[in-house]
Formats: structure tokens, sequence, C-alpha cells
């Protein structure tokens, strides 16, 4: 995810949702109380960094790939330490790398961390490794999360890129281009997960404790039970709701068969009128879809001359005086530069 | 050279131009850092077919990198390194928008075009704001400033913790990745040698979280860092913060290239 494909409403809203979750995930891990853990994230953290620039050759088409890592730091730490860990590493990288951008990190984030650490480790690894947890179940756990979590990740890239507006890639067209692609990476993710993971317990079994032990499948504190619904609403307000019927309701049926309209006309005077045209300005989701931006004016193909020169006008001063500032900016930063030295 | 050497020079580059000493470094943290996030949101918010109007946003980049003495090459060419991923989804569009939206004489602009130009323009902008952030401010004081400003102490004590050990890590994991390289004789890692590599890399990476943990015990580590010098939020960072918040903004709504433009072809024609 990139800044540049981004709008502000929707990168606003992806950066209070993952601060919410790191502050969620950060009270968490200092009420565990265990210090240790402390080190051992900031270090796995650079680990995961450093793993991330080694690549490896893919066995069948030998292009070179590299680990992702999210879901090996879930599977050693937790879900609360590893998304603050992989929230970290994504900090480092979207400063130092200008790896997306600043905005674009809380989507950044909340793709790679809390979809991870929140929704693929507990509902697929987690189930998959049940109550009585054994290395080929462990293996069976890491590839289907591998999977799920690199298919839900680019999920929500495409529909960040959808709801800001800027790129024109139909919905559609991005997901088939995006979904093939990321299966394909989520297997050889979940292959070399599975191969660190097998490694690590071969050689100190005693590490994976953590991921070995089933939890007992007592009661759920009621913020998980919160954070399960969030999670839900998000995927059915953001994918199941596409497929909503465009078919009138009852009401819109009823009214159809009676009047022959599909709603009735409201007076436009008086109180009515009022209250409609406050409604009309006020309505952030008409129709509960986005408000249709004013179509930029079209020349049509027998246009009008004058509308066109005027247009043409407007543009060439555009260009001109976008120029000029381009210009005007280097100047005084050239010129700030010459006296910084001259100093 | 191995890959991991290569990505790792420049951030060891951007990492020592915040330790330069002029009178952008001497600011605090909180002001670079409120002023840098206002600047990508403006720029940000702009209309898909706004061009000419993100133009003077070029500025603030422009006095930063000269007045912040930060090599003006580095910070382009990592920027332009950096849009691959952006251009490939903004290549789309002039694909799929094909409505002429201006003409220049003969030759119609279709707002496709338009949208793209727009797009990379934002990139460059955005990104270059983030490395010029680090690059005047270091990572240590952005955290501090961060933390200050109502960041979680376990998520800074975090980044300062990764931050501290990423340049220890790497290098780690530069030796081994260049010894595995020096004796694939062409051949290439496959992902059972990655495995054992990363593995046991890992595994050294557990025994010294332990060896650190138990040195915090013995010096009484309680989670603070200490910054190499003392910020204070003064008059000059209000006039920094104001002044460039105030110019963004009145960016935003009057369109200076435009009237550049039409002031200049006003006296030409």
């Amino acid at each position: 995810m990139a800044d540049a494909l981004l709008s502000p409403a929707v990168g606003g809203v992806m950066w209070a949702v993952s601060a919410g979750a790191i502050a969620y995930s950060a009270v968490k891990v200092r009420s565990e109380l265990d210090e240790k853990k402390v080190p051992l994230m900031g270090v796995l953290g650079a680990f995961l960094f450093a793993a991330q620039m080694i690549n490896f050759t893919i066995p069948a088409t030998g292009s070179s790939g590299h680990i992702g890592g999210g879901l090996l730091l879930a599977i050693l730490l937790g879900p609360h330490a590893a998304f603050l860990t992989i929230a970290s590493v994504l900090v480092v990288q979207a400063l130092f790398f200008a790896d997306g951008g600043l905005l674009a990190l809380g989507c950044n984030i909340f793709n790679m961390g809390f979809i991870t650490a929140f929704i693929v480790y507990p509902l697929v690894y987690k189930t998959i490794l049940g109550r009585n947890p054994n290395q080929g179940r462990m293996a069976l756990a890491t590839m289907a999360a591998a999977i799920v979590g690199l298919q839900l990740g680019p999920l929500g890239v495409v529909l960040e890129t959808y709801f800001s507006g800027i790129s024109e890639l139909p919905f559609t067209t991005f997901l088939l281009l995006m979904q093939p692609i990321h299966l394909a990476i989520g297997i050889v993710e979940g292959f070399i997960t599975v191969a660190v993971v097998s490694f690590v317990y071969q050689s100190r079994p005693e590490i994976l404790q953590v991921a070995l032990e089933a939890r007992p499948i007592g009661v759920h504190p009621v913020r998980n039970v919160l954070l399960a619904f969030l999670a839900a609403t998000v995927l059915v307000g953001g994918i199941v709701s596409w497929y909503a019927s465009e078919n009138p309701d009852g009401l819109e049926w009823a009214i159809a068969r009676v009047t022959g309209k599909e709603e009735l006309t409201e007076p436009s005077r008086g109180i009515y009128g009022v209250l409609a045209s406050i409604q009309q300005k006020t309505a952030f989701l008409p129709d509960y879809s986005f408000r249709k931006a004013p179509e930029p004016a079209v020349t049509s193909e027998g246009g009008d001359l004058a509308e066109a020169s005027g247009k043409a006008g407007t543009s060439v001063s555009g260009i001109v005086g976008a120029l000029m500032t381009l210009v005007l900016a280097l100047v005084i930063g050239l010129v700030l530069r010459r006296r910084n030295q001259a100093v | 050279m191995s890959n991991i050497d290569k990505s790792f020079r420049d951030f060891r580059l951007l990492d020592r131009l915040a330790f330069g000493e002029t009178a952008v470094h001497r600011l605090d943290p909180r002001a670079k850092v409120l002023v840098t996030l206002l600047y990508i949101v403006t720029v940000v918010s702009f209309g898909k077919y706004d061009l000419s109007a993100l133009f003077p946003y070029f500025i603030f980049p422009a006095v930063m990198i000269s007045v912040g003495g930060l090599p003006a090459g580095f910070v382009i060419r990592k920027v332009l390194l950096l849009a691959p991923f952006v251009l490939m989804i903004g290549i789309f569009n002039p694909v799929f928008d094909r409505e002429v939206l201006v003409r220049l004489g003969p030759v119609g602009i279709s707002g496709g075009w338009i949208s793209c130009a727009s797009i990379v323009v934002r990139t460059m902008l955005t990104l270059g704001a983030a490395l010029i952030l680090v690059g005047v401010t270091g990572f240590p004081a952005i955290c501090g400033a961060l933390e200050r400003m109502g960041m979680p102490r376990v998520l800074a004590v975090q980044l300062l913790f990764l931050y501290r050990y990423i340049f220890v890590l790497t290098e780690e994991g530069a030796r081994a990745s260049r010894a595995r390289e020096l004796r694939a004789f062409g051949k290439g890692l496959g992902m059972k040698t990655f495995a054992s590599l990363v593995g046991h890399l890992l595994l050294r990476t557990w025994q010294r979280a332990e060896r650190i943990h138990m040195a915090m015990l013995a010096r009484g580590f309680v989670g603070e860092f200490h910054a190499r010098r003392e910020f204070r939020f003064g008059a000059r960072e209000l006039l920094f913060l104001f002044g460039w918040s105030a110019l963004f903004i009145s960016l935003r709504f009057w369109n200076l290239s435009r009237m550049l433009g039409d002031a200049l072809t006003g006296i030409v024609s």
C-alpha cells in the first residue's frame, strides 16, 4: 500500500483501527508481566528485518523470494507481542525505506500485522492446531494460516485502493491480479515457515512451548468477543455488501406495486424542503454509496470552440504555472544551500 | 556485495545524516513530525485529477533538503527506486480512463494520464517527506517525540530496541548470507539451506535476548532510553509549525501554479 494511492479518509480510518489495536496489544503485553518478552520482541524484530533481506530460490520457478515472517513471529511470540513487533518493523521500513509512506503505514500495519496476529493466528492456526498439537498438525496449521493470511492481506490492499478512488483499476481486475500471485506467495511462505519452525523444533523445542501448549478453550474475555465482532463487521461491510442485492426491498416493492414508482416524491416546500436539503448536503453516503464527485466537464465531439479554447487556455496556464513553481522551488532550494555553505 | 549489504548501506547513510547540526536538526522533533504528517495529509487530500496544484508542494522538500544539508541525489534516487509498485498500479489509469479532459492544440490528454501523473507526483512528495523526516530528525528522536505525543510506552521501547539491534543482527545475517554465497558455486540457495541459515540466526537471536535480559536486570533498566540532547518546544518550533501549516493549507485552497501561470501568460499575451 502506498500514500499515493490513498485518500485521507481511508488512511485515517485504517490508522484509527491500527492505533486502537496497538494500544490494546500494549496493555495486554504489559499486563502479562513477562519481562523477558521485552528484549525478545525487540531482537526478534531485528531478526525479522535481517531475515527479510536474505533470499532463497523458489524450487519450480527459479526466481528468488524472501520470507515475510509475520506468521513466524505469531507462532513464536503469541498474538499481542507479535503484532507489536510486526508493527515496529513496518514503522522502521516506512521511515528508512520509504516503504509505502507514513499515511499508508496504518493500512500496512492492519494488512500485515492485525490480519496475521488477530485473525489468521487465532482463527486458522490455533483452530487447526487443536487440543493435541504435534509436529504434523503444526505444519498443516502453518501452511493453512500462511495461505489464508496472504489472501486476506492483499484483499485489504485492493479494498483500500478501491475506496480511496485515486487508482482507476476496477475492483475485480485488481482482485484478479493480486489474489493468484499471492496464492503462490502464500504457499511458498507456508513452506518456508514450516521449514524454519521444524528446524527450531529439532534443535530447541522449548522455544515452541508457547506454540505447542494447547490453550484451554475456557472463558473468553469480553474484549476478544468484541474484537471478533469488529473483524466480522469489517469483513461483512467490506466484502459481503458488494453482493447486496440491488432489487427493491419489501417496502419499495410494495410501493412500486401500488403507485408505479419505487419511492414517493416528497413535497419540496415548507419544512420538508428545508430538512430534505439539509439531508442532501450532509449525507456522507447517499444511497449507501459514495457521493459521486462532480464529473470534470468533458468537451464533447462537436463542442463549443470558445469553451474548448478557454479550457486550453486554462490548461496551458496551469502547465506553465506548474513548471514555474517547480523552477521556483528549485531556485529557492539552491539559494538556501548556497547561503548554508557560505556560512 | 551481497544483497543485504547493499540494502543496508543506504539505511546506515540515512541514519548518519541525522547526526547533523543544522538549524533544522536542532528543532524539537515533535514539530518536525507534525509538519511532515500535515504535509502528507494535505498532499494526499487532493482529488484524482489535481496535478498543477501539487507542484508548489515541492517547496517543502527543497527547503528541508538544503537547510538540513541532506544529499539531494540520495533522496531522489531512493524515491525513484521505490516508485515501481505504485507505478504498476498507476499505469492502469490511462488504460481505464480514456475520456479526454484537456486539449493542448490538436493533442488530447485523457484523464487517465493526468491522474497517473498525479500519482507519480504524489509518490515523490510523500516518500520524499518520510525520508527527509528521518534524515533531519533521527529515529530515536522520532520515537521520543511520538511517545510524548501519546504512543504507548511498550511500542516506544520496542522500536528503540529494534533500532538498536538492527545493526547487530543485519551484520550477522550479512555474514552468514555472504558465507553461503561464497560456497554456493552459483547454484543459489534452496529452501532447506535457507531454513537452516535463518534457523541458526533465530537460535542465536533467542540466546542473545536471554543475555540482554540478564544485562538489563543487572543494570536496573526500567524502560527509559536517554536521548543525546534535551528538546524543548519553544518559539522557533511554533514558528516552524505554524508557518509551514499555513503554507500547506493555503496551497490546498489556492492553486499557486495556476495563479502564476495566469499572471505569466497574461503578461506575455
